[in-house]
């Protein structure tokens, strides 16, 4: 564990994230016994979507998946660790968990991946898992990597010049940690002390490059200094040492103490996408030894020893999530397509294109 | 009315929309001493800190802090130093700002102005004098505009800062204090698509915007008085959307066509224009449409004699006039 001290910085959380790995710590965080349920509930969720997704797509079914199985504990701590409605998230496209955890539904995610008319995050003009609802405060994202950094920063300093109480939180791969806006907004965010999170979740690959071809340093958050803001590197697989890291570095930034790099250290179980073979950059012995280190399973257990998740009740999630899902899937599917001229709409708040005049 | 130059009119409407607009505010590179032209001069020590905000020398920061500002409520106008510097924010503009509605089914949008002061004619060498237009008015969700008047600079300054939807709002250097004329004191707006005739003709149409507009103004003048030849001149103002009803109207009313522009030729706007007056118009033509623009060469060059040559002029724009006028 890793603290890197920045000025303004008030606490480490350190000491109360290491006590996360302890039983019954600090009372969880002051998260009641239905928090912990929904939290695990939600990496459930995340979980059985996302594999599902890979389902639908070898079946046929649909075009595409980009998922984050593995990383549901960074998503779900830290979409908890958030005033959710109230405070900005800008995801990044493996960010399911998060989105679910701030309130996007299981029936509108799989409008999103079946790219329907009435997908609320982008009626179908987007590829899969580029999420966006202005309702939940989800900032619509794009596939070129890291530019929502930017977009987080100009909301925090919106939020700050209208004394809003607002913080931003934006997510991001430790690949796009190499990009010119990362070191653009973070430089800025530190300018202005903005209240805004950058929340790296190093999953150890862009897509095939190991995170030693991306940087010479070991965390992404070692960075933190250089910027004179706080870093912190988090367990990303546990979930409560996740929520507890973010939610330090909310508070700090709602109470006016400017920007903090988080990076959670994690995995991911699953090929970059659909469309990726990642036998060919990394061994099946890795990959299981991560797959030791599942964050659901570690969640289960340690809910299970602190009394709070009996077995008979993870079955009920499990089966609850299923017939969710299932419900989600067929509603989906059956949803209608856009029409072909929904293709002109939206250019501008005014008009549709005149591509066709 | 107040008589001003370009740059007066730029200055003291950006006063007028922030004063009435807690909303708006600044972001560019020195900025708050006034930056480098003094298009913002006197506004920071009149709005402070907050709404005239000096950005670090990076401007896909410049961009992108403004797009996440506009999601939050605040209507930033970002200013580009040159536009030859605007090339780091291309991705924040075009991937993001222009696809934001498109790509939210308009739940999201991104009502942001950034103004790009551009062209060449002051020895600024390579990358203090480009025309980037082009590249911006072929991407849809932007809507691109080019005043030459001090009259224009305020009328679509306003219509930009207000609208809905990212504007990117051109503005020629030459011209900042070349160019004078009248201004009312009240506020107005210059909707965003409409071009204007500057001068009327019955022998040939001329298409221009910013400061070529003004050389082929004078182009048409001195070849009224030598030779009787007529020239309507129609200054286009906004590149995107064209004023394609404009543009098709004029262009038949003389059935001969020059569009001149400062930028490179090739796949400039004269280009659109053309295309479009030849596959609306073309029974009307009474002659090839002409295009006078700068030499495909990479940026217009920095030593005098090499500028002049790059550069349009009224006796280019004259010979061009009275070779298409004696087809």
């Amino acid at each position: 564990m890793t603290t890197v001290k920045g000025p303004g910085e008030a606490k480490s959380p350190s000491q109360a994230v290491l006590a996360s790995q302890r039983r019954g710590a600090a009372a969880h965080f002051g998260l009641s016994t239905a928090q912990l349920t929904e939290m695990y509930t939600r990496m459930v969720q995340a979980r059985r979507i996302a594999d599902r997704m890979l389902v639908l797509q070898r079946q046929g079914r649909a075009p595409f998946v980009i998922s984050g199985q593995g990383q549901e504990a960074c998503q779900v701590g830290a979409g908890f660790a958030i005033k959710r409605g109230v405070d900005w998230v800008f995801p990044y496209y493996r960010d399911l968990g998060m989105c679910l955890t701030v309130g996007m539904t299981p029936a509108e995610l799989f409008l999103n991946f079946f790219a329907r008319k009435d997908d609320p995050n982008s009626h179908g003009v987007q590829m899969a898992a580029h999420w966006g609802s202005k309702a939940l405060r989800i900032v619509s994202g794009s596939s070129p990597v890291t530019t929502q950094l930017l977009h987080a920063t100009g909301a925090a300093l919106a939020a700050k010049l209208r004394k809003t109480k607002e913080v931003c939180i934006t997510s991001l791969g430790e690949g796009s940690t190499a990009q010119g806006d990362f070191h653009e907004a973070l430089n800025f965010a530190s300018i202005h002390k903005l209240p805004v999170i950058f929340y790296v979740e190093n999953n150890g690959y862009a897509i095939s490059e190991a995170s030693w071809k991306q940087m010479a340093v070991a965390n992404v958050a070692d960075r933190a200094p250089a910027y004179g803001m706080r870093g912190q590197v988090v367990d990303g697989n546990d979930v409560l040492a996740v929520y507890q890291t973010v939610k330090w570095a909310v508070d700090e930034a709602r109470r006016g103490h400017g920007p903090a790099l988080i990076e959670a250290k994690t995995y991911r179980i699953v090929p970059h996408s659909s469309d990726d073979d990642d036998r060919r950059y990394r061994t099946r012995k890795e990959l299981e030894e991560w797959m030791k280190k599942d964050p659901i399973d570690r969640f289960r257990k340690y809910l299970a020893e602190e009394g709070l998740l009996t077995d008979q009740k993870a079955v009920e999630i499990e089966q609850q999530v299923e017939a969710e899902i299932k419900l989600a899937i067929a509603a989906a599917e059956a949803a209608p397509d856009p029409l072909p001229e929904d293709a002109l709409l939206h250019v501008y708040a005014d008009t549709p294109s005149d591509a066709t005049q | 009315m107040s008589v001003k130059s370009n740059l007066e009119s730029i200055r003291d409407t950006l006063d007028e929309l922030m004063a009435a607009d807690d909303r708006i505010m600044i972001i560019g590179e020195d900025v708050e001493q006034g930056g480098v032209f003094r298009a913002t001069d006197g506004l920071f020590k009149k709005y402070g800190v907050d709404r005239v905000i000096d950005s670090p020398l990076a401007e896909s920061s410049i961009v992108g802090v403004s797009i996440g500002a506009s999601l939050n409520g605040l209507r930033p106008i970002a200013e580009i130093q040159f536009a030859d510097f605007i090339l780091p924010a291309v991705n924040q503009i075009i991937s993001e700002a222009a696809k934001l509605r498109y790509r939210s089914g308009g739940d999201w949008s991104c009502p942001i102005v950034i103004r790009a002061p551009y062209g060449g004619g002051i020895h600024g060498g390579l990358y203090h004098s480009q025309s980037m237009e082009q590249m911006f008015a072929h991407i849809p969700g932007l809507k691109v505009v080019a005043p030459a008047t001090p009259y224009d600079m305020k009328g679509l300054l306003r219509a930009a800062a207000l609208d809905p939807d990212p504007v990117i709002y051109f503005e020629h250097k030459r011209t900042y204090r070349l160019i004078r004329g009248e201004v009312p004191d009240t506020p107005y707006e210059i909707r965003i698509g409409e071009a204007i005739v500057r001068r009327e003709g019955d022998d040939l149409t001329v298409f221009s915007y910013g400061l070529a507009m003004h050389m082929c103004l004078e182009a048409a003048e001195k070849v009224a008085s030598e030779t009787g030849i007529e020239c309507t001149v129609v200054d286009l103002r906004t590149l995107l959307p064209l004023d394609r009803e404009t543009i098709l109207e004029t262009a038949k009313a003389t059935g001969k066509i020059l569009i001149v522009h400062e930028d490179n030729l090739t796949c400039g706007i004269g280009a659109e224009v053309a295309a479009l007056i030849g596959e609306h118009a073309f029974e009307y033509l009474d002659g090839p449409i002409m295009r006078l623009g700068g030499p495909d060469v990479p940026a217009v060059p920095f030593n005098h004699v090499l500028e002049e040559f790059y550069m349009p002029s009224p006796a280019k724009i004259t010979t061009a006039i009275r070779t298409l006028a004696a087809y």
